[in-house]
């Protein structure tokens, strides 16, 4: 896989909620994160290295959850054909 | 599978949602409802007030298929799941689970399915607000506990599988 190549990195919508939300900074935003970037933890592992609030909402990534295209998913999803990914904590409703 | 499922700022109008729920069905012999209501304390530390966060779409989205599941596991009739968002006082409602079927068993078992459910996979979280300071509340592991009881995968999901 040669990362960088053109047509193999893709905008992603992300989306944060919570606490992951308020330690990013931001509610959503585009990405593109390189080719290498498979699963959804790769995907946190390179979030938690563009910056210190994202190395802050990413410090514990075993506690975030996450979902594609609004169905949960583990984190050794992968996240190719994502339209849209959000990160959050564990959901405290009802 | 008639379901209301809906996400509302107001608070919730139980009397009139279960009526509009049931309506003139002569079919429906149990109705189950469950409120959840905001208590005045977190952690035994008095609260103010809780904000409620969600994520519009997936909210709805997983309320849903966790109605459909519900439908496949117990004979219903309908059901119904409100969940409100924002600024929420104790004593205010936060959620309306309501199950309607022709005999008791199934309306409480599902309710009860659908309430673990909520608390553990819809994408809500709450923050309390007290004393000037806000926190956010932390899942609790009897909640997922609470949730896991019901993982046995039912017949009807094994099949279409």
């Amino acid at each position: 896989m040669t990362s960088g190549t053109a047509g193999q990195s893709k905008k992603i919508k992300v989306r944060y909620f919570a606490w992951v939300r308020e330690r990013v900074g931001k509610p959503e935003e585009e990405i593109e994160p390189p080719a290498g970037v498979a699963t959804i933890a790769e995907l946190m592992a390179w979030l938690a290295d563009q910056g210190e609030h994202y190395a802050y909402a990413f410090e514990n990534p075993k506690v975030i959850r996450a979902a594609i295209d609004r169905n949960h998913v583990r984190s050794e999803a992968r996240i190719e054909g994502a339209g849209e990914i959000a990160f959050f904590p564990p959901m405290t409703g009802g | 599978m008639p379901a209301i499922i809906r996400l509302q700022r107001e608070p919730i109008a139980m009397a009139a949602e279960v009526e509009k729920l049931v309506g003139a069905r002569k079919d429906v012999g149990a109705v189950v409802t469950f409120t959840g209501i905001c208590r005045a304390d977190e952690n035994g530390a008095p609260i103010a007030a809780l904000t409620l966060e969600h994520y519009p779409g997936m909210a709805e989205a997983e309320i849903a298929r966790h109605v459909e599941e519900a439908y496949a596991r117990w004979p219903l009739l309908a059901a119904l799941v409100i969940h409100r968002y924002g600024r929420i006082v104790p004593g205010e409602d936060i959620v309306l689970v309501a199950t309607a079927s022709s005999h008791r068993q199934a309306a409480f078992a599902a309710a009860e399915f659908l309430m673990d459910y909520l608390k553990t996979r819809a994408p809500f979280w709450k923050q309390v607000e007290s004393a000037g300071t806000t926190a956010w509340v932390e899942a609790k592991s009897a909640d997922d506990t609470a949730a896991e009881r019901w993982s046995a995968p039912p017949p009807q999901s094994d099949a279409a599988k």
